[in-house]
């Protein structure tokens, strides 16, 4: 019974940032119906950002602590938003009128080479990641072992989801998102302008990806420019899986992979690891492919 | 590419092939094996294109299809010791087609679960499955897994090349021109319209894919007797990459612009490879970066896919507007 | 089309086999994964292959002639090995050819450097078959069946331990053949291997596998990985309570592995080619000259890739000349070489014999423990 308490832990963590990174991209799917394949790499960049700038806050704050953890992940969030704000403009905007596939060539385009430029100025060797925060000593309760790191990532992915909901749901800019997300069109004819809204969602996903990234390097603090490939096909099977465009949906799809990705491993076979996001990926679509919350969209001729 | 062409550069590519493979031991090795590679690249991108540019479903997985081809012609072949030539063609090509075959199910096996999804879905389905068969084939103790598989027999010459390239150029234009082929690029154009004409939109769909994966069988067995050893890591989402950059490269749906794109981007990396030779020079210090090549060759290729779509998404070689042969 | 074609083949013919007879130089081809995933392996190791060139150069090079060294980069890629070896010995018309580290990419390359003639040295793939493809084929490390055994037995013998849990690298040979070759050694000296988990090279979470070996409650576990993955599963093994020792190979050996596992690697044990505290003054020496001129510091690649380099100059000395068939017979002949890995004999196999060492990480710091001769 420990054993299987343990394992979900480790996959409520692991899926938590799986689902802060799905959360972008299904805000951007919601508002342009478009895959954006260099999402994993923000994330990336979001962890390379951390690692550059801490040792900057180390000479003005102490790290690790929970004051100088906050400020690198800010920072981090702010250079990803502008960063996903910036590829936006030069590289979706244009292909706004076009067909779908040609962005999502643009966006594999991106991809590759964030990650390969990142290969040649980073170095591909793996970096250790600086201390962010203080090593807490480990809780454990009756066999569980529960370290600070996890729940930290636990704690912050609430809050920020808690954050994320209140933008989305109280403020005028998130009702504009919402609009956008509903018909492009109408929303526009309301007076929103959707090039800020579009700008504005992108600039909050990426910034949810750079989160991620901090909170992925604290739990392994082992960075290189590849490592947000994997994380972010998964994070993208995890938004199909809840329902792509919806934001709760996001979030469940991300526990749900963490969870079962860890399970699978832990008691069937780790060597399939690999292979299980995809295979739950084929399921939902051939099952429900509008995904567990998502409601069934009617494609217009 | 019309019809008519495509017959004489069929029987002129496999006469060209056949004598070049004559005089194939005067030829430098190095240069041999690339045209080896380009052979093989021309097959992959062109069935790809059949898939993707033709019919217009987005196929990220297609270097799937080349490891199924690979590995099932490899192990045919390894049973057998040394051979006489005429039997050791007679061989190869069971081992090509059994390749295949075992492709084309795979293609059967992907393409009817995709039927209803549509673009960015399907594209990451399909390397989904690209990925699943990677990891199968990691598993499987039988093949080596991770460890690889040694092929004993390079039987991959200019002939098998040349001619297999022709082939499948030839049977996709074929196929592309029929009143048959129409009904891919009736889906390529628009599928609610199409379906609505009464054409069944499944049926060419998992037809593309099936057609397509056999091909890409092929070359992935020209594969396996070029290199003579493989493994599962070889045939990634990068390779798949690779062939989409020719396809879009060449134009989606116009064969002669993928060719060229299929020579130009094999060449890439060899032509790269001279460059850095001047560092090699005395007096010339490196100071580049230790492996600026390959960082290079990755970086042109992301880019060439953005400045592509943003400046010419009808591909670099395609002289029309629009690149469907109407 | 065909004109094309026919024009291409014409361009490109073999040139005139070049022995390096008459020029001044001796070329050397090196291939290696300078990018890509195995990157910092195949940079270690060619920084190596450097300095040992640069000295030899520098103290005259090789019968009176200047080495020069021509590196390809495969990429990391399959597919890529076997056009750069091509290029090197049909082209570039180099005498020997070093490489890899990578078993699989170095499985692509021999069959060509054996059908052409030309001697290959692996400085540090270790699956066996690798030397099986041909005379022609050498290796300046030790292969997987004698590491395996030998942590086998120092698991069994001096650390005395019963229950073994192993967590393989399912994605990289070098980690299947070694965590296989330990199983069977540590089975036959009495062990039990208690539970068995995978992972793939890359991943960065491995607390799903760790739970379930912690279930099986181990004396400790055999990770046979590459440093990028161990550091992170001895930091996720003691967060989860597994406070077990950890047992490995050479693919730890990285001034990068302390970095990242921290205190959780304390009293962790694996074996290798040579310690750093060697005192004898091939050992610091190199040390030393590899900080000064690549300003990080050396480990097991850059160390073999050295010897790879030093043992074929040796040879090509001994053979008084650079024909391959000569050269070969030298390096068949190699017996008790002062590497800076040890003390290298070639073996009927044409593989190292050489004594592996077991380090154990205390404070932080690599501590030599006990050498084991073949």
């Amino acid at each position: 019974m420990t054993e299987l308490l343990q394992q979900l832990i480790n996959g409520l963590a692991f899926g938590s940032i799986l689902a802060l990174i799905a959360i972008g991209y299904t805000m951007v799917y919601g508002i342009l119906r478009f895959i954006n394949f260099a999402h994993g790499d923000i994330f990336m960049l979001g962890a390379f950002a951390g690692f550059y700038v801490a040792p900057k806050i180390a000479t003005v704050l102490p790290l690790p602590s929970i004051a100088g953890a906050l400020v690198v992940m800010g920072i981090s969030m702010a250079v990803c938003a502008a960063l996903g704000v910036l590829i936006e403009r030069l590289a979706y905007r244009p292909l706004r009128k076009r067909p779908k596939l040609t962005v999502l060539i643009t966006a594999i385009g991106v991809s590759l080479f964030l990650e390969y430029a990142g290969q040649f100025f980073f170095g591909a060797a793996p970096k250790k990641f600086p201390d962010l925060l203080p090593v807490l000593p480990i809780t454990k309760i009756g066999g569980l072992s529960l370290n600070s790191n996890q729940i930290i990532v636990l704690a912050v992915t609430m809050i920020l989801l808690v954050a994320l909901r209140f933008v989305v749901m109280k403020t005028k800019i998130g009702t504009a998102m919402r609009a956008v997300s509903f018909n492009p069109e109408a929303a526009a004819l309301m007076g929103v302008n959707t090039d800020v809204v579009i700008s504005f969602t992108f600039a909050l996903g990426s910034a949810l990806a750079a989160a991620a990234g901090i909170l992925w390097a604290i739990n392994y603090p082992s960075i290189d420019p590849l490592m947000g490939i994997l994380p972010g096909l998964k994070a993208f099977v995890a938004a199909v899986l809840g329902g792509i465009g919806n934001l709760p949906g996001a979030a469940l799809g991300g526990l749900i992979i963490g969870v079962t990705e860890t399970l699978v491993s832990g008691y069937i076979s780790s060597t399939y690891r690999d292979a299980i996001a995809f295979a739950v990926l084929i399921l939902i679509l051939l099952v429900k492919p509008s995904g567990l919350l998502g409601k069934k969209e009617i494609e217009k001729v | 590419m019309t019809f008519r062409h495509a017959k004489t550069f069929l029987l002129g590519a496999i006469a060209l092939g056949f004598l070049a493979s004559l005089f194939a031991d005067r030829i430098n090795p190095y240069w041999l094996f690339i045209i080896y590679d380009i052979g093989i690249g021309i097959v992959m991108a062109v069935s790809l294109n059949l898939i993707n540019g033709y019919t217009g479903q987005f196929s990220l997985g297609h270097a799937g299809f080349m490891a199924v081809g690979a590995y099932t012609s490899a192990i045919l072949t390894n049973h057998f010791g040394d051979l006489n030539t005429f039997a050791a063609n007679g061989i190869f090509a069971v081992a090509l087609l059994a390749g295949g075959l075992a492709a084309a199910l795979a293609g059967l096996l992907v393409g009817i679960p995709t039927l209803r999804l549509r673009g960015d879905y399907l594209a990451i389905v399909t390397l989904g499955f690209g990925e699943i068969i990677r990891v199968v084939l990691q598993n499987l103790d039988q093949v080596g897994g991770a460890r690889g598989l040694s092929v004993s027999h390079g039987w991959t010459n200019l002939f098998w090349t040349f001619g297999l390239a022709a082939v499948t150029v030839y049977v996709v234009a074929a196929l592309v021109n029929s009143t048959y082929g129409r009904g891919f690029i009736a889906v390529h154009d628009d599928e609610v319209a199409a379906e609505a004409m009464g054409i069944n939109t499944t049926k060419y769909k998992v037809t593309a894919f099936v057609i397509g994966a056999f091909f890409a069988g092929i070359a992935g067995g020209l594969y396996a007797h070029s290199k003579q050893f493989l493994t599962p890591g070889g045939f990634s989402f990068m390779l798949s990459i690779t062939f989409v950059v020719m396809v879009i490269l060449g134009g989606m749906g116009n064969t002669i612009g993928v060719i060229l794109a299929a020579i130009l981007l094999t060449l890439l990396p060899e032509g790269l490879r001279m460059l850095s030779g001047i560092e090699h020079l005395p007096g010339f210090a490196a100071e580049r970066p230790l492996g600026w090549i390959g960082d290079t060759r990755m970086i042109i290729y992301s880019l060439l896919l953005i400045v592509l779509m943003l400046a010419r998404p009808q591909g670099l070689f395609s002289l029309k507007k629009s690149s469907i042969p109407k | 089309m065909a004109l094309a074609g026919t024009v291409l083949l014409t361009g490109c013919n073999k040139p005139a086999a070049d022995a390096g007879a008459g020029s001044d130089t001796i070329k050397i081809g090196e291939f290696a994964s300078l990018t890509g995933s195995e990157a910092t392996f195949g940079q270690s190791s060619h920084h190596g292959t450097q300095l040992a060139v640069d000295e030899l150069n520098a103290s005259g090079g090789v019968l009176g002639k200047k080495i020069q060294l021509l590196t390809e980069d495969n990429q990391s890629q399959a597919g890529q090995s076997a056009t750069v070896v091509r290029k090197l010995i049909s082209s570039d018309g180099v005498v020997a050819i070093l490489g890899e580290v990578a078993s699989s990419r170095s499985l692509e390359a021999a069959p060509i450097c054996q059908q052409s003639k030309i001697p290959m040295i692996s400085p540090s793939s270790t699956n066996p078959k690798v030397t099986e493809t041909g005379d022609y084929i050498f290796r300046v490390c030790f292969i997987d069946p004698f590491q395996g055994t030998v942590m086998a037995n120092f698991a069994r013998q001096r650390l005395k331990l019963q229950n073994v849990a192993v967590l393989t690298d399912v994605k990289s040979d070098y980690s299947l053949g070694l965590a296989k070759f330990f199983k069977q050694g540590f089975t036959a000296a009495g062990g039990k291997i208690i539970a068995e988990q995978n992972y793939s090279g890359g991943d960065k979470d491995f607390n799903a596998q760790l739970t379930s070996i912690k279930a099986a409650n181990p004396d400790a576990i055999f990770v046979p990985g590459y440093y990028t993955e161990v550091g992170l599963i001895g930091l996720q093994s003691k967060q989860l309570g597994l406070n077990v020792p950890m047992l490995g190979g050479d693919g730890w050996e990285s001034t990068s592995l302390v970095p990242i596992g921290g205190a959780a690697l304390e009293g962790d044990y694996f074996s290798t080619h040579f310690s750093p505290q060697d005192t004898s003054p091939v050992v610091q020496g190199f040390a030393k000259k590899f900080l000064d001129k690549f300003h990080e510091s050396s480990d097991a690649m850059s160390a073999l890739g050295y010897d790879s380099v030093m043992i074929l100059a040796d040879a090509i000395k001994k053979a008084g000349t650079t024909d391959g068939a000569k050269v070969r017979d030298a390096l068949a002949a190699e017996k008790d070489f002062h590497g800076v890995t040890g003390n290298i004999t070639i073996d009927a196999s044409r593989n190292a014999s050489k004594p592996a060492v077991i380090l154990a990480i205390t404070n932080g710091v690599f501590q030599y423990v006990q050498t084991v001769a073949p």
